[in-house]
Formats: C-alpha cells, sequence, structure tokens
C-alpha cells in the first residue's frame, strides 16, 4: 500500500519551479529524486496554509479589523503607557471568560487590578494569576541552581550571564518565561497572557528569539491564544499579529483646552479613544497596507 | 454456595517484599526480638531451601551467604493485611477476617457478576499481585475447606461440590491440627496411630474417634471429609488507606526517600483503585531521626493550615489537598516531591507513613463541543511548580472581598470552572473599561499643589514620571475599618501628566493617616 501524500505536491511545486532559480531548482529535484523525500514538500513553497479559528477579542471594532485574535498563534500587542493595552487585555479576559474557557495571566509587574477586571466582567473563577516578583522564592532557587539542586521545570536559558547581578525587571521577565513554558506545555488553556507592559524597553528585547519560537511552537495546533503586551514589538516574526495601540491625538488637544480647569473623574477619562494599527498579520485577510481602527472606552466610576 | 478462601503464605514476609519487591528473588529472613537476641521468625522459600528454619538467630543466618534479613514490621503487616481485605472486597462485600493472612469470602451470586469460578480465583490472584502479595486461592463448598485448600495447595484451587474429601486427602494432618489447642499432643497421638494425612483421618470409623477423642476428634474428621458447615462471620472493614515503612538507617535524601514514596502511593493508589475510590487528600508523616525539630503545615488548595502540636513529637507533617478527586500515583509523587523540595523536613528520616482520605472519583466523561479546559493531574504539577518559582501565595485566581480596603482581594487556589456548569450570561457592552494598571508597592511622589489641587509631580522610582499636571480630577475621599487597629483613609485623584513623549494618566493617591502622596497606577 503506497503511502498517502500529505500535500497535493505536484500541483504545488510546478508553479514554483517556473520562478524559483536554477541552482535551488536543482537542489529541489536532486533532493525530490531521493525516494524517502519524494512525497515531502518544503514548507517554503505550500501555496496554501491551514487557517487558524479565530475568536472575539472583546473590541468589535478590532475584530471588524483583524477578524479576532487567531487560535494556535502569537498576538502581540504593543504601544505606550496608557494606550489602552490594559483595557484591550481585560476585554480579551473577558470574552474568553464569557466563552468559559480557561485562562492565564502572567502578570510579569504584578499590575493587575481586579476591580477594574470585575468591572470589564471577566470570571475571576476561569482566570488563572500568576503574579511574578516574588524575589524570595528568585532568590531561593536561584541558590539552588548554584548549588546544583535541579530545576525541575522548564527548559528556559537564563536571561542573565552568570556572576551578573540579575535586576528586579530582569528577574520577573525569567521568571515569567518559565512560567508561561509550564502553562503552554500543560495544555488545555484558552487563553494565555503575559503582560510586559511595565518591564523597560532593554529588558524585553532581551528576551531571546528561541523563547518565542518555543512558545510558538508549543502553541502550534492547539486552541490557545497566546496574547503578549509589550511597550514595543518583541517578538518579531513569531507574532501571527501584531498591533500597535496609541492614544488618540484629540487627547492632546483636550489638554490645551482644559489645562489648569477643574473637571470631573467623567470628562477626564470617559470617551478615552484608542487608535489601532496592523503592523503585522499572518491572517489570509492580511490588509495590503497597515490597516487602522480606533475604539474608545469608558470609565469606571462616574462623576 | 460456594466460599473463597485468599491465604498469604509467609505473610510476615510477603508484607516487607510488598515494599521491598526487589528482594522477592533473593533468600529472605524476617527476625523479630530485641538486639543482640533476635530469632527468624519468618523465611520465603528461597530462605528456607538454604537452611533457614524459625528459630534460628541471627548470628546463626548471617554465614549463609547473600542471605537479606530485615525486622519484622508490624505496621507493614497492618498495611498488607488491609490491602488484603480490599483486594477480598472489591469482590464481595461478605468477607470474613479469618488471620492476618486468611481471608475468607463468600461468593454467592457473584457468578452473575465476575464469571465463573475458576475465573474469579484468576482475578483474585491477579488482583492480590498487583497490591504486591503472592496469594493462594481457593474456592470450595464451605469455608473451612477452602481454607484449609488455600493452606495446603499453591496457586488456584478449585474443589467441586462432593469432591471435597477426595482433593483433602493428600494434606498432612499438621494442616489440620495447625493453631489448633494442645496441637503437638494431638499430631503425636495421630502419628502414633499411623494417620499421616487426612484421607487416613477421614477413613476412620465416627464412633470409635469420638470414643478416644471426643468431639474435637469428630470435628476434625469432619474437616478432613469437607463436610463442616458454619456461618461467615463478615467483617466492615473501615475506609483506611494508610501505608507506612519502617527504614533500617535514615534517610537524609530527597531522591531516595522520592522512591519509597512512589512505592507507597503506587500500593496505595493499588488499594483505591480495587474500592473504586479516588483520593482528594494525601497525609505524610515522616517520623525524624532523634534530636530534630517538630513540624507540621499544610499545603495545597482551600484548607488553612493547622497550627502546631507540642504532642507530635520528632514528626513532620505535610498534607497534600487536590481540588478534584485524582488516582494517579505519579502526579501525587511530583506533587509530594515539589512540596518537599519547598519545604524540607530538616532531618534524617527513620519511617514513613502515607494516609490517602479516600472519595468518588469524579465522572470522566466529557463533551465533544466543550471549551478547552486543562486536565486536573496536569493542572496540579502546573500550579506546583509554578507556585516553585513565583511562590506559593502569587499563584492561583482571585476572590474580591466584601470591603472598600483598597485591594481588597485574596488568593485562593485555583480550580477551573466545570465547562459544563451553566453559567449566568452577562450582558456585553459595547464600552470598554478603562483599565488602571496598578503600582505594587505604590510608588511615593512629590506633589506640588496650588489651591489645594495637585500641579506638579515628581517620582523618584518612576523617573520617567515628572511634570506638569495637565488635568486632575477628585478628590475622591474614602476612609475605613477606622474602629479596628488597620484603619485608612485616603483622596484619590485622577491626573494626566506631561510626559517626555505621550500624556500619562495616572490615579493619584494622598494618605489622609500617613500624610504621604502615592501613585498607585496607571489608566491604560
Amino acid at each position: 500500500m503506497s503511502s498517502f501524500p500529505l500535500f497535493p505536491t505536484e500541483a504545488v511545486r510546478r508553479p514554483v519551479a517556473s520562478v524559483a532559480s536554477n541552482s535551488s531548482a536543482r537542489v529541489f529535484d536532486r533532493l525530490a529524486a531521493l525516494p524517502k523525500l519524494a512525497e515531502v514538500t518544503p514548507a517554503s513553497r505550500l501555496t496554501l496554509r491551514p487557517t487558524p479559528e479565530m475568536v472575539s477579542s472583546g473590541v468589535r471594532e478590532i475584530d471588524a479589523l483583524t477578524g479576532g485574535l487567531p487560535r494556535g498563534c502569537l498576538t502581540e500587542v504593543c504601544g505606550p503607557v496608557s494606550s489602552g493595552r490594559t483595557s484591550l487585555l481585560l476585554a480579551a479576559l473577558a470574552a474568553a471568560t464569557q466563552r468559559q474557557e480557561a485562562c492565564a495571566l502572567v502578570d510579569v509587574s504584578d499590575a493587575f487590578d481586579p476591580l477594574s477586571a470585575a468591572m470589564a466582567a471577566v470570571h475571576f473563577e476561569s482566570l488563572l494569576w500568576i503574579r511574578c516578583g516574588d524575589e524570595q522564592a528568585a532568590a531561593e532557587r536561584r541558590k539552588n541552581t548554584a548549588h546544583g539542586a535541579s530545576r525541575g521545570c522548564g527548559s528556559q536559558e537564563d536571561l542573565a550571564p552568570k556572576g551578573r547581578k540579575i535586576g528586579r525587571s530582569e528577574g520577573n521577565v525569567e521568571q515569567a518565561l518559565r512560567v508561561t513554558d509550564l502553562l503552554l506545555q500543560s495544555g488545555g488553556f484558552g487563553l494565555v497572557i503575559i503582560d510586559l507592559g511595565d518591564v523597560p524597553l532593554k529588558f524585553a528585547r532581551r528576551i531571546p528569539l528561541t523563547s518565542w519560537f518555543r512558545f510558538q511552537r508549543a502553541i502550534e495546533h492547539t486552541p490557545t491564544v497566546l496574547f503578549v503586551i509589550t511597550q514595543s514589538p518583541c517578538a518579531q516574526t513569531c507574532a501571527a499579529l501584531l498591533l500597535k495601540l496609541q492614544t488618540d491625538k484629540k487627547l492632546s488637544a483636550f489638554s490645551s483646552q482644559l489645562s489648569g480647569k477643574p473637571v470631573t473623574h467623567t470628562k477626564l477619562l470617559d470617551g478615552f479613544r484608542v487608535e489601532t494599527e496592523i503592523l503585522r498579520s499572518r491572517m489570509p485577510r492580511k490588509p495590503a497596507q497597515s490597516a487602522s481602527a480606533a475604539f474608545s472606552t469608558r470609565t469606571v466610576r462616574a462623576g | 454456595m460456594p466460599f473463597a478462601c485468599i491465604f498469604v503464605p509467609d505473610f510476615p514476609v510477603e508484607a516487607i517484599l510488598r515494599a521491598e519487591p526487589g528482594l522477592r528473588s533473593q533468600p529472605l529472613a524476617v527476625l523479630e526480638g530485641k538486639p543482640p537476641l533476635q530469632k527468624v521468625f519468618a523465611a520465603n522459600e528461597n530462605a528456607r531451601r538454604a537452611g533457614v528454619t524459625a528459630g534460628m538467630t541471627k548470628l546463626q543466618i548471617e554465614a549463609c551467604a547473600g542471605l537479606a534479613f530485615r525486622a519484622r514490621s508490624l505496621l507493614q503487616e497492618t498495611a498488607a493485611h488491609a490491602a488484603l481485605l480490599d483486594c477480598a472486597q472489591s469482590f464481595s462485600p461478605r468477607v470474613e477476617d479469618a488471620a492476618p493472612d486468611t481471608i475468607v469470602l463468600d461468593l454467592l451470586g457473584m457468578e452473575l457478576l465476575f464469571g465463573t469460578l475458576p475465573k474469579i480465583a484468576r482475578d483474585l490472584t491477579r488482583r492480590a499481585l498487583d497490591l504486591g502479595l503472592t496469594a493462594n486461592v481457593a474456592m470450595a463448598a464451605n469455608p473451612d475447606t477452602a481454607v484449609l485448600a488455600a493452606r495446603g495447595f499453591r496457586g488456584i484451587t478449585v474443589i467441586p461440590e462432593g469432591k471435597e474429601s477426595e482433593r483433602l486427602g493428600n494434606l498432612p494432618v499438621e494442616f489440620l491440627v495447625a493453631g489448633q489447642p494442645e496441637s503437638e499432643q494431638l499430631l503425636q497421638t495421630l502419628h502414633r496411630w499411623g494417620i499421616r494425612n487426612l484421607r487416613d483421618l477421614a477413613a476412620l470409623p465416627d464412633v470409635a474417634l469420638s470414643e478416644r477423642l471426643g468431639q474435637r476428634g469428630v470435628y476434625l474428621q469432619k474437616l478432613a471429609r469437607g463436610q463442616t458447615s458454619r456461618t461467615l462471620v463478615p467483617v466492615d472493614p473501615p475506609l483506611l488507606f494508610e501505608e507506612a515503612i519502617e527504614l533500617e538507617y535514615p534517610l537524609t535524601l530527597l531522591e531516595p526517600l522520592a522512591f519509597l514514596l512512589g512505592r507507597l502511593l503506587d500500593q496505595l493508589c493499588a488499594r483505591l483503585a480495587s474500592r473504586a475510590l479516588a483520593t482528594q487528600e494525601l497525609r505524610l508523616e515522616l517520623e525524624l531521626a532523634d534530636g530534630y525539630r517538630e513540624e507540621e503545615d499544610c499545603v495545597g488548595t482551600s484548607a488553612p493550615a493547622r497550627p502546631s502540636r507540642a504532642q507530635a513529637r520528632q514528626r513532620f507533617h505535610r498534607t497534600l489537598r487536590l481540588p478534584l478527586p485524582l488516582l494517579d500515583s505519579k502526579t501525587f509523587l511530583k506533587l509530594l516531591q515539589l512540596d518537599l523540595r519547598a519545604h524540607p523536613p530538616g532531618a534524617p528520616i527513620v519511617k514513613i507513613h502515607l494516609a490517602a482520605e479516600p472519595v468518588r472519583p469524579r465522572p470522566g466523561q466529557s463533551g465533544l463541543f466543550l471549551p478547552p479546559s486543562p486536565e486536573p493531574e496536569k493542572l496540579e504539577l502546573t500550579l506546583a511548580r509554578i507556585a516553585g518559582i513565583v511562590g506559593e501565595d502569587k499563584v492561583g485566581s482571585l476572590e474580591i472581598l466584601d470591603t472598600h480596603r483598597p485591594q481588597g482581594f485574596r488568593m485562593q487556589h485555583f480550580v477551573p470552572r466545570d465547562p459544563q456548569e451553566k453559567t449566568e450570561k452577562t450582558e456585553n457592552s459595547d464600552d470598554l473599561v478603562t483599565a488602571l494598571r496598578i503600582f505594587r508597592p505604590p510608588a511615593a511622589v512629590t506633589v506640588t499643589l496650588c489651591e489645594g489641587r495637585p500641579t506638579f509631580i515628581s517620582c523618584l522610582k518612576r523617573k520617567e514620571t515628572r511634570g506638569e499636571i495637565l488635568w486632575a480630577a477628585g478628590p475622591w475621599r474614602s476612609s475605613g475599618d477606622w474602629w479596628e487597629h488597620e484603619g485608612w483613609a485616603r483622596d484619590e485623584w485622577d491626573i494626566a501628566v506631561q510626559e517626555e513623549t505621550s500624556i500619562g494618566l495616572y490615579r493619584l493617591v494622598r494618605d489622609l493617616l500617613g500624610g504621604r502622596w502615592l501613585l498607585e497606577g496607571t489608566y491604560d
């Protein structure tokens, strides 16, 4: 009984072969002549990619712009402080917990506000909150590592070279990566969020690309959405969807008008408009050029 | 009315072998008594072949090459007996506890459930083997015949009704009189008469035997003929699942301890499985070598930590509570390992005692179209590992407390909601909530006031937060718990600060009791 090919190899090869250079085509033909590789098609030559399932991000405008958040892929949201990243995070959490999916939040800076989450209708029973930054535990672990004790979990390489003092943020990031490794290997979560929103850029950018590749590989073909919040893009090509958030320019305009005048809370925070821009998308509905949308948030308190 | 008997030959040896299966192929003797007057109490077949008999001194058996010897452990014998009862109870509710090494079962009606008698006998042997015990199983129409056959014949014996005398005939009379009062004298009498086996005893005339040995002789003859009839005395053993190991030498490393814990957990899980149960709580008690401290603590989920008890001298307790009933020894072992790594006993260990609280297992059937949810076993391990990285109180789900105090929440063990549970649907609002990112701990700031309103802010900890305050909304004054020691009172301001590249929205708090200005978080 002959083996069944995973992809229609001939149909894929023919159009690509005409475009490929002579030397690469020769190498490919030589490889294809090998009996074991006859039915194998390089991933780069596949014309069709499996389309990931999309789930709602909790924000109608973003769903309309991107089609939602892709399952089994890494979605990165970047933006400066007060750009609406956490509001989007809470919206995604609320949507996932309302779908009764188990969610995990790796809170690198321990910045999660339960009251805001409650107002955003997040179901806490489905949310696993991991607060990084226990210096005592980290110190103990480092001590154990130094004494050669087995770690027993994860395969994350150390961010800091040996002998260098590890700062608080850097230690938190290291913890977060180890925790994320464990969560993704455990599986079963519908949404895993890494909140690097308050981590200084120099530390966030120091996260090895291999870590992002490992995360992406771990969630591939699973229903997990990996959602990362950063100040600027870190995951690079590993992110299937990269969104950039920024505050509406009107905020600056209002500032000059209202400067020095007493304002109410509602006036200050209501209608907090956020502009969203797609910087990268591997989805089939990828726009020809970067597209943008805007959404607004409401204040928790009135008055 | 069929009866079955499970008999474990060399029971003290089997109890030891249950904890140390590696010794099964070696000659092994079990010693009893205080050093240096230890004597052989029991020995396995290999040891008997090497010339070891009961009553020999330790000095005598030390001459035997390759002989292993262990001290008799009543704890392990108790656990082995409980395992034997579990094995019997998994086949019949009517079980008689005849002796520590002998259990009798009433199998009336069980053929419909478990198949033919030979099949039940095979299953009983296999189940006992799963529990670490090599047992003889015999089946007969009355309990005494089943007991005699189990003690007399190796492996599985099924005696059809009416053939008891024929099958038992070859057994020596020693089997019959063993355990009877004045057995030596009776045995000598029978030997003087030339009675060597049960067939000879069964063939004696009833009246003549009665005249010489009385009713006792008649009863023994009935036993030899397999004609006794008695009512079974059923027991209802309590659901106690405990295993223990007494160590010859103090244990100082975690790895060999994990090895022993693995064996105990395997046995506990096999026992629980034989009773169709699972566990939600594991209690580990380690007896420490002399001169070390005592400690007691709880780990796991929702229960609070128990206080230390003065009466538990030189003992180390750990309790592992699970949110769901589980029955996976590997998961339990990993959880215990992680827990012991985080909370080491701090002293050499001389005795290990492990107990499981039995509960009904959870139904394993889940829907095809249910949302993704982590497997409970994997999740528990993952949570334990994460707790080892970030700290036990930093992982879990949160519960908001009924208070206005800032940060009024507490962490609790994460148990994902059953996807089959129906939840109240929350109305989706089109507007998103402006979320707050909390600074833990709050950053102390210097604030310049103008007419009671903040106009300039500078933060040493967050150097980017420094500049003119564009907007300031507030103050919102709140206070509480003033009737307690931990009272609080504060004014909250929402401010917009012009930073280098953008505008930052912050929550500024003035602690009215301490008089400090704090930056509590940023709106994002």
